[in-house]
């Protein structure tokens, strides 16, 4: 099903004709509002006169991470706060943090956009959504939420945690859809299954999951534990949340990305050439319509590829495959991507440490898992040599990444020197998942 | 009067604690007493050695992280109620007891009970002052 098919169905060519024409006016409204993009766009001697067509695109200046953290947090926002109604933020600390703005037409957009994804979900009005993204700062929560709302659908906001209450919701309410993080589905289903819930008898149909990467085998796992149809569903708090891109219940391969919105690339990772189709690299967003946040060319760090063959849904617009993983060193964990550097922040910012550490990503059953292993030194242990005084740091080091970086994990202290010395920026992490 | 004990880090895996006691032992170092105490990821080896500084020398030399920390070592007779009369006095002054252990000496009369208070000086004020016997580190390490 298509919910909005004039736009969803557009033939490339008139598709690509409007993309140019709000590419256009975004570039314009981005370089006379926004100090930066004026910078970089005038370092780089291109006016937004200059993009005549979509060949020109690769003109015009990346946007990276970097430049919205040395931006934060409202430097690249386009309207005055007046116009914006809305504040989502990624995690972040010490100027990690992206904080990204809406205006009401913003939040139109995003919620037809999400009503958009439901429907390609094959969802109606008549469905009961059970929205398990937490609500907050999380893109992941209202703006799903809004989307469901829009559709006519009836919304229970459980937001993330509390399983037990989820399983009684879901035996009781009897939602006809999900959407959670893949691994917050297999969460319920093995504690479900402890309840001695029968899962294949609610009366759910379909999953839609997002939020970090996930694979097939997931994918199957989920379906045989509920007996329902998942559904991989991309976005990022930069580009707007929720909603940029979904799988099509018809063709379930690839993420169709909503072009008449947004135009999406797919560059070489390490030059930013722009690569032939179907290749892989990385994903490069800019956003067409967005007020507030306009993003040009910004790159993801996530990886992928397009799907270039016309998709049986009858959709026009383009699929990139499932999320590979990162070209930078982001870790995502429960939903949230993490930065070693992020860690090393919090970590610095405790005084008895020296932060040599190591962080053990794994998958606990069916949650990621994130335990930060710190060496132990004499600045430390000189004091007192006491267990208290040891667990004490322990705790607040967990308390810091909670409260700075929204991120629960297990503090391990270890020997002096016990660790791997890092050799180059990655080695300091060890993923065990099996994803 | 006060005792210094070696406070050894080590982490809670097979081998450690093997680590560390033959480093001590290929150094000579005779241990007086000790006591490990654990959580669920680390745990930390209190010793009383003939030797504090060599020991603290050859286990900071292996890559241990080791600190000294200050104890008071107190006399009391092998028999009920011999730690109770202690804990009576220290408790009239309001001294906490981080933690505490405990051997008895060779003569089978006597066990040596080793604090680590909140206060240490108070601690052994308050023991003299009620005749208790305070055992000099000297004495200890060459038991």
């Amino acid at each position: 099903m298509i919910y909005n098919e004039d736009f969803e169905t557009l033939p490339r060519e008139v598709l690509e004709t409007l993309q140019v024409r709000r590419l256009q006016q975004v570039l314009q409204r981005a370089y006379h509002t926004v100090g930066f993009y004026k910078k970089t766009f005038d370092k780089a001697g291109i006016r937004p006169d200059d993009i005549k067509s979509l060949a020109d695109i690769g003109r015009v200046p990346f946007t990276t991470k970097q430049d919205i953290v040395d931006n934060y947090p409202f430097g690249l926002f386009a309207v005055p706060m007046s116009n914006i109604v809305r504040l989502h933020a990624s995690s972040g600390m010490k100027g990690r943090a992206t904080v990204v703005g809406y205006t009401k037409r913003d939040i139109e957009t995003w919620s037809e956009l999400m009503t958009r994804c439901f429907v390609a979900a094959g969802l109606t009005k008549n469905d009961i959504i059970l929205n398990a993204f937490s609500y907050g700062l999380f893109t992941g929560g209202l703006g799903v939420h809004y989307g469901a709302e829009k559709l006519g659908a009836s919304v229970i906001p459980t937001s993330g945690g509390n399983t037990k209450r989820q399983l009684m919701i879901l035996q009781d309410f009897g939602p006809t859809a999900i959407c959670c993080t893949p691994s917050y589905a297999l969460t319920l289903a093995a504690q479900g299954r402890e309840m001695g819930v029968d899962l294949k008898a609610l009366k759910l149909r379909v999953g839609i999951f997002g939020g970090e990467p996930w694979s097939d085998k997931i994918r199957q796992a989920i379906e045989d534990a509920f007996g329902i149809k998942a559904l991989d569903l991309y976005g990022m708090t930069e580009v707007m949340g929720p909603g940029v891109s979904i799988e099509c219940i018809e063709g379930r391969k690839g993420m169709h990305v909503f072009e008449d919105h947004f135009i999406v690339e797919m560059v070489h990772p390490e030059t930013g050439a722009i690569l032939p189709p179907g290749e892989q690299g990385e994903l490069v967003f800019t956003t067409l319509t967005k007020e507030a946040f306009p993003l040009i060319r910004y790159r993801t760090r996530d990886l992928s590829r397009f799907i270039i063959e016309p998709c049986r849904c009858g959709r026009s617009h383009i699929r990139i495959d499932r999320i590979k993983g990162r070209s930078d060193d982001a870790i995502s964990i429960r939903g949230v991507n993490v930065f070693p550097a992020q860690i090393e922040s919090v970590l610095t910012g405790i005084k008895e440490l020296e932060p040599k550490y190591r962080l053990i990503v794994d998958r606990a059953g069916t949650m990621d898992t994130l335990e930060i292993q710190v060496e132990v030194n004499e600045k430390i242990f000189s004091d007192s040599g006491e267990v208290r005084v040891l667990q004490n740091i322990e705790r607040r080091i967990a308390k810091d990444m909670k409260d700075y970086l929204g991120i629960s994990a297990k503090i391990k202290l270890v020997e002096p020197n016990s660790l791997p010395l890092a050799e180059g920026k990655t080695a300091q992490v060890l993923d065990k998942r099996q994803i | 009067m006060k005792v210094e004990q070696l406070s050894i880090f080590l982490e809670n895996k097979p081998g450690t604690l093997e680590h560390a006691t033959r480093i001590l032992k290929d150094a000579g170092i005779n241990i007086r007493t000790l006591s490990l105490a654990d959580t669920s990821d680390f745990g930390i080896l209190r010793l009383i050695v003939n030797d504090v500084e060599a020991a603290k020398a050859i286990l900071k030399q292996n890559g241990f992280t080791v600190s000294r920390t200050t104890v008071v070592a107190v006399e009391v007779p092998d028999r009920p109620g011999g730690l109770h009369s202690i804990m009576e006095v220290i408790a009239k002054q309001n001294i906490n007891v981080d933690y505490l252990y405990a051997f008895v000496e060779k003569s089978g009369e006597n066990a040596v009970i080793i604090f680590r208070f909140s206060d240490p000086d108070a601690a052994i004020d308050v023991l003299q002052k009620n005749n208790f016997t305070v055992i000099s580190g000297e004495k200890l390490y060459s038991f």
